[in-house]
């Protein structure tokens, strides 16, 4: 008999918050999925694929079933610098295709906050980015993918062939089948550098506003949002607005263009090693420590001021400090990301800022985003603004949390928002399908009988929310 | 990164009232002869302490009966019917445990059978087969792939109702007292090997305990405990991460003089 005890791993999410134990198994090529998928359906468990597992929260879980450890199937297969197409397994990380494209003037369509997620994870989730008004979800750039359905069926979508699998798939948490490859339309880019506006926003309505006059003239704009002021200054923070360069603008376009331009610097000041900084950060991330630190970067921000910027350093804010979540301590934490139109957003959001700091759970990191809707079927876009809070877990006030988490849920449905699957960790069954509709979680549901008849594909957050 | 998984995270989990989300979860634990006396104990406290559970023993009726009254309490737990000694069994019914658990935190092995000859110059070795086969054989046939499952995640509890008995070679039992001997072995071994692995392994001695098993014992029963007051005792010493304990705790002294008698005057007594 098959006997997978001796692979049982006990998985977290990024911010280290939630943990389940299930049985790896080493995924290389299609032919393992195959064989994973049968050994499943025979002894009875459940299945979930992962990459490098940095969802917020408990998308890539699975307690007491099998995950698929996806990293191993990560050959980019074909890249084609005329036309900027590039088709790779679903393990590759974005790391290694920016790397790729970048040297040839490609940049990826859309991008996360750290480039280790992998391309299938990202397709899974349906990521955005700070270019969301501008280029959409990352689903609308894939021309075509294969994926494994449970029955071992090899399905290929595009937006016209399969197109209910390719809308339904695309945003699926897995739940329906596993993309093996990925055919991805990437971007022109005349340099490596893009240049970056930022400035201070006052309060809240100053804050959406900007996003909203500004979002349009923007290849990416985002908010930094001090979560900490009350009152008239509730809402404050930094605008950072940021646009590619046009051809020839850059002069030194090859030179930027490389990769030794594009590395980010592994060294504070040149001594001291970035890898060691959580330690030093740990003692700040508290509620008072946390607020003298959001103090100094609203008054450093107060400058106005025009800089160009690698793409790396850029986009990829998250691995600018090595294991910062690990700065949160044992608890972890949990990032809470809410979608609002346009009309209640800033309701919404004053509601929410002001009961958490109330509740003395204050964020520790805000970021708002400028977002319009999208074709896919679970999408969790609107035309509006999207806030993401980060909150520090720890034990005592575990329960607390949770249920705040819960009393946001609700300010948020009751103002017309859409959810994140990737991100809210307490969502439940119940307001999923208000924020989804009834006819939405039926189309899925029978897609889901379509391709997993025997219903092997599920991860905790599918026990959550759909069940 | 790896460093990091040997940090025992001391998370506060929710009271059986309130259903588990992501943040608040629930432990869950496996219980190996759980119907009668100390494992029905076990179960309900371990339940009031919040933790999801699978109840295992042979008699269905019982096991059913018993998860009934625990989830109409608020609590969550599953029976499986199962013989220990059905060893063949093991491997997928616990496959099937830990997926309908979702997980497995801690293992408790409570299972024991005590069919003493009936005299010091009695002698039946079905009655001993049958002893070491539930006692000893049983365990090991559990432990091994849950030790396997808790040494690759780097985590876990295990817990094994050793006995007193165990301690020394006496002539009322000879076959139990081997069985009991032979557990409190194969713990401390899997403690020594998992250890280092962030598993912790918790020995259990009990003397004497009000439950069926009472019964077989011929003489006097000094300090006789209720199987509730050990159920608190084992489960405020999982919290701590303790190795072995006696309950009643004087039962340690006790045999500590009992280890330490001589062979020559041992072998004189009638006990």
């Amino acid at each position: 008999m098959f006997s997978p005890f001796h692979t049982f791993t006990t998985f977290e999410n990024f911010g280290h918050s939630l943990q389940a134990s299930s049985y790896r198994v080493a995924i290389q090529r299609p032919d393992d999925l195959y064989h994973a998928f049968q050994v499943a359906k025979k002894l009875g468990l459940k299945v979930v694929a992962r990459g490098t597992g940095l969802s917020y929260n408990d998308a890539s879980l699975n307690g007491g079933g099998l995950t698929l450890d996806l990293r191993g199937m990560n050959q980019i297969t074909a890249w084609d610098p005329a036309s900027g197409v590039v088709q790779c397994e679903a393990g590759v990380t974005l790391e290694q295709l920016w790397q790729r494209i970048e040297p040839d003037g490609w940049w990826l369509p859309v991008v996360s906050g750290t480039m280790k997620t992998t391309l299938g994870g990202c397709l899974a989730t349906n990521i955005h980015g700070k270019n969301n008004l501008q280029a959409g979800v990352i689903g609308e750039h894939v021309i075509e993918f294969t994926a494994m359905l449970p029955t071992g069926a090899l399905v290929t979508c595009t937006p016209k062939k399969n197109a209910d699998l390719f809308y339904a798939l695309i945003g699926g948490f897995g739940m329906l089948g596993i993309f093996t490859s990925v055919t991805l339309q990437t971007k022109r880019i005349y340099s490596g550098l893009l240049v970056v506006e930022a400035r201070p926003v006052r309060n809240l309505r100053e804050h959406l506003a900007d996003l909203l006059e500004n979002a349009p003239n923007y290849d990416y704009i985002v908010g930094w949002l001090d979560t900490f002021p009350s009152g008239q200054n509730l809402g404050r923070g930094q605008i950072h607005a940021a646009r590619n360069l046009a051809e020839g603008e850059d002069s030194r376009a090859q030179e930027t263009l490389q990769l030794a331009y594009q590395r980010l610097p592994d060294r504070l000041l040149g001594v001291m090693p970035k890898s060691l900084l959580h330690y030093f950060m740990q003692p700040f991330v508290n509620n008072l420590g946390w607020r003298a630190v959001n103090f100094a970067k609203y008054i450093s921000s107060l400058r106005r001021h025009t800089f160009k910027q690698s793409h790396a350093a850029f986009h990829f804010l998250l691995d600018y400090v090595p294991s910062w979540e690990r700065s949160f301590g044992r608890g972890g934490l949990i990032q809470y990301q809410s979608f609002l139109p346009q009309e209640t957003a800033e309701d919404a959001w004053r509601e929410m800022l002001r009961y958490s700091q109330r509740q003395g759970l204050p964020s520790y990191l805000g970021v708002t985003k400028r977002h319009r809707p999208d074709e896919f079927l679970l999408t969790h876009s609107v035309d509006g603004f999207s806030l993401a809070l980060d909150f520090k877990v720890t034990d005592i006030k575990r329960a607390k949390l949770a249920h705040m988490l819960q009393e946001f849920d609700r300010i948020v449905l009751n103002a017309g928002g859409r959810f994140y699957f990737a991100k809210n960790s307490e969502t439940n069954a119940e307001l999923t399908r208000v924020f989804l509709g009834a006819e939405t979680i039926a189309k899925f549901k029978k897609l889901k009988k379509r391709c997993d008849p025997n219903r092997i594909l599920e991860s905790d957050l599918y026990r959550r929310v759909f069940t | 990164m790896e460093a990091a998984l040997f940090v025992e995270k001391n998370v506060s989990f929710s009271p059986a009232s309130i259903p588990a989300t992501p943040l608040r979860p629930r432990r869950r634990a496996l219980i190996l002869g759980a119907s009668d006396g100390l494992g029905a104990e076990l179960a309900r406290a371990l339940s009031s302490d919040g933790y999801s559970l699978a109840l295992i023993a042979r008699n269905k009726e019982k096991l059913d009966a018993l998860c009934r009254e625990i989830n109409t309490n608020g609590g969550d737990a599953h029976p499986y019917a199962h013989n220990v000694t059905k060893y063949a069994e093991i491997p997928a019914l616990l496959l099937k445990i830990v997926a309908e658990l979702g997980g497995l935190d801690a293992a408790l092995y409570v299972a024991s059978v005590n069919l003493p000859p009936g005299g010091m110059d009695k002698y039946n070795f079905e009655n001993d087969r049958q002893m070491i086969e539930v006692n000893l054989i049983g365990a090991m046939a559990w432990l091994t792939p849950i030790a396997e499952m808790f040494q690759s995640a780097k985590s876990g509890q295990i817990v094994g109702i050793s006995s007193v008995a165990g301690d020394r070679g006496r002539v009322g039992n000879p076959a139990y007292n081997a069985s009991k001997a032979g557990l409190t072995t194969y713990l401390e071994a899997l403690r020594n090997r998992l250890t280092r692995h962030g598993v912790n392994v918790l020995t259990v001695k009990p003397g004497f305990m009000k439950t069926e098993m009472l019964k077989a014992a011929a003489g006097p029963t000094p300090f006789a405990i209720e199987p509730s007051f050990a159920a608190r005792h084992i489960i405020r010493a999982m919290k701590k991460r303790k190795q072995t304990i006696y309950i009643a705790p004087i039962w340690r002294w006790i045999m500590l003089i009992i280890q330490h008698t001589p062979s020559f005057i041992f072998r004189k007594l009638s006990f």
